[in-house]
């Protein structure tokens, strides 16, 4: 095909030839013109829809599903109704009636204040906790069997003992998310010291660097990474406890506040709280995800 | 030529689920001040569990080596060692890593400005200046192992320890940072033992090369002495029958005395 086709080009261009250039010239010049921005462009369009129009389908099968259960099930507010909800929820969300009575911001910031400071202490226990268990195997066996009894239990059995021994709601919260934040703390950090590579070690023996050298220069960056898995881990757990464990104890909260919009029967609040947590979830995940890539080496 | 090192009666058993296992036996070796010697040998024979001796990474199960009359109880900074797969720091750009040991050995003497200063001129010498700042993954295989070699001279070491320094790299870099260690050492006076599996290399860099016999139980088998006038420049060697002569022997050694069924 492509010979004959050159073939028909080819002869009439040996015969006339300044009357074919002239029409041959603006035939094929716009074409390459024409080609090379059009497709780029139309790549790079084709490109970010393939980003954009799977998750797109996503959602829109999400809210779907979620529109006909609403209108078979008549009891659970539909995507309209929500969305009118939340317009008018997020239209003053710090406002404040009382300590029962808060706009849905402060009850998100108060959550994430408690997942801070739970989060905190178990960052100030668990981490040097993890090096020693790395460092040392005695100590590794010698915790082994504690760390392999507490980590299943529910963070939520610990509840009545934070509010037996503080005797408050608030810390007693704290203390749980203290207590599902500590497991993955250590361990990650525990595995990464194990995992630092002997060549770094031997290079360190070699040098004859002190203790506190070993552990600035080669420790603690190489099990920085390990360490903020960690992290990322117990965050994203002590996001998930704190709404249970809010909705025990009462006071402000984001957890607090889904039980109490459901003793006021307003489910479309209850599903607008399920969004935000999600939303919440979400960023924190992402904000650590990115923190994690600024201190992650490329060793090879 | 006083020695700098000395091997007396050195052996090396390791236990393993399989018993006892003895990798090096019956280990004589001195070393003199200037002196460059390869250990060489087919793979299992145990020349790097030697050069962990000298290091200091591990000690002998018996004999003893001292360096510089005393013994080696550890590994310490008058020993640089050159590992074979660089082992730079990620974290730490190129200037950093070679500071590290810079520090370790001036810092208590020396002000910063002189700190620095060692630091540039090793890397110089090996010409990473251009590199610096840069960190390891951002440069090439031969780029990173010169940091490795410039990090171990910039300590002045009494011995300098080079575990198979070359090996992972592709033949025409080899070359190149051969010639370049060659020009390091005789600017230097370095005195060096290096673990090798490259005939040519052995032939180029050293004064003596070590043969050791195949393990289990290696041991010393045969030593060569090159006599071959420094500097020495790779393309007149390749016309030397001289070269050809000892890069024979060490075949011969190889590959006739010590034939190890693949």
């Amino acid at each position: 095909m492509s010979a004959i086709a050159l073939k028909l080009v080819e002869a009439p261009v040996k015969v006339e030839p300044v009357p074919v250039k002239a029409a041959a010239v603006p035939a094929p010049a716009p074409e390459p013109a024409l080609v090379e921005p059009a497709t780029r462009p139309g790549e790079r369009l084709r490109e970010v829809l393939r980003v954009v129009i799977p998750p797109l389908f996503g959602v829109a099968l999400l809210i779907g599903i979620w529109a006909l259960v609403a209108i078979k099930s008549g009891n659970i507010p539909g995507p309209d109704k929500t969305w009118v909800a939340a317009v008018k929820l997020f239209a003053d969300p710090f406002y404040q009636n009382g300590p029962n009575d808060q706009g849905i911001g402060w009850n998100v910031l108060s959550s994430l204040q408690r997942v801070g400071i739970g989060f905190g202490f178990a960052a100030l226990v668990g981490i040097p906790m993890g090096f020693l268990l790395g460092r040392f195997a005695f100590m590794n066996r010698m915790f082994e069997p504690i760390i392999s009894l507490l980590r299943p239990v529910s963070p939520l059995a610990w509840l009545p003992i934070g509010l037996l021994v503080f005797q408050k709601a608030d810390p007693a919260a704290t203390w749980t998310i203290f207590i599902c934040s500590i497991w993955p703390m250590i361990l990650n950090t525990a595995q990464g010291v194990q995992r630092v590579p002997q060549d770094y070690l031997n290079v360190a023996r070699v040098l004859g660097l002190s203790e506190a050298k070993v552990i600035t220069k080669i420790l603690f960056p190489a099990v920085l990474p390990y360490m903020l898995t960690g992290i990322r881990l117990s965050i994203g757990t002590a996001w998930l406890v704190i709404v249970a464990a809010e909705m025990l104890t009462g006071g402000v909260g984001i957890g607090f506040w889904v039980w109490d919009e459901w003793n006021n029967l307003k489910v479309e609040h209850i599903v607008i709280a399920i969004f935000v947590i999600g939303i919440v979830g979400l960023v924190l995940e992402t904000l650590l995800l990115m923190i994690a890539k600024r201190f992650t080496y490329e060793s090879r | 030529m006083k020695p700098i090192v000395k091997i007396e009666n050195v052996g090396q058993t390791f236990s393993t689920k399989s018993g006892k296992f003895t990798a090096l036996r019956d280990i004589d070796l001195d070393v003199s001040e200037g002196e460059v010697v390869t250990l060489i040998g087919h793979s299992g024979c145990g020349k790097s569990t030697l050069l962990n001796l000298i290091a200091g990474l591990t000690l002998p199960t018996s004999g003893v080596l001292l360096c510089d009359g005393r013994e080696i109880a550890g590994p310490g900074p008058e020993r640089a060692v050159v590992f074979q797969n660089h082992s730079l720091l990620p974290w730490m750009t190129c200037f950093e890593n070679v500071m590290l040991g810079v520090e370790r050995v001036f810092g208590r003497k020396e002000g910063v400005p002189k700190l620095k200063a060692r630091v540039a001129a090793a890397l110089d010498m090996v010409h990473m200046d251009h590199a610096m700042h840069k960190y390891p993954h951002e440069i090439s295989g031969g780029m990173k192992q010169r940091i490795g070699i410039a990090r171990a001279f910039a300590m002045e070491p009494r011995l300098l320890l080079m575990d198979e320094p070359f090996g992972a790299l592709d033949a025409l870099t080899r070359a190149a940072l051969q010639d370049e260690l060659n020009g390091v050492m005789a600017k230097t006076g370095a005195t060096v033992v290096m673990v090798t599996h490259d005939v040519d290399e052995a032939v180029l860099l050293s004064d003596r090369i070590v043969m050791m016999t195949n393990g289990p139980a290696a041991t010393i088998g045969e030593i060569v002495e090159v006599k071959l006038e420094r500097p020495r420049d790779r393309l007149e060697l390749a016309h030397d029958t001289r070269f050809a002569d000892y890069r024979a022997a060490v075949f011969e050694f190889l590959y006739r005395k010590q034939l190890k069924a693949a």
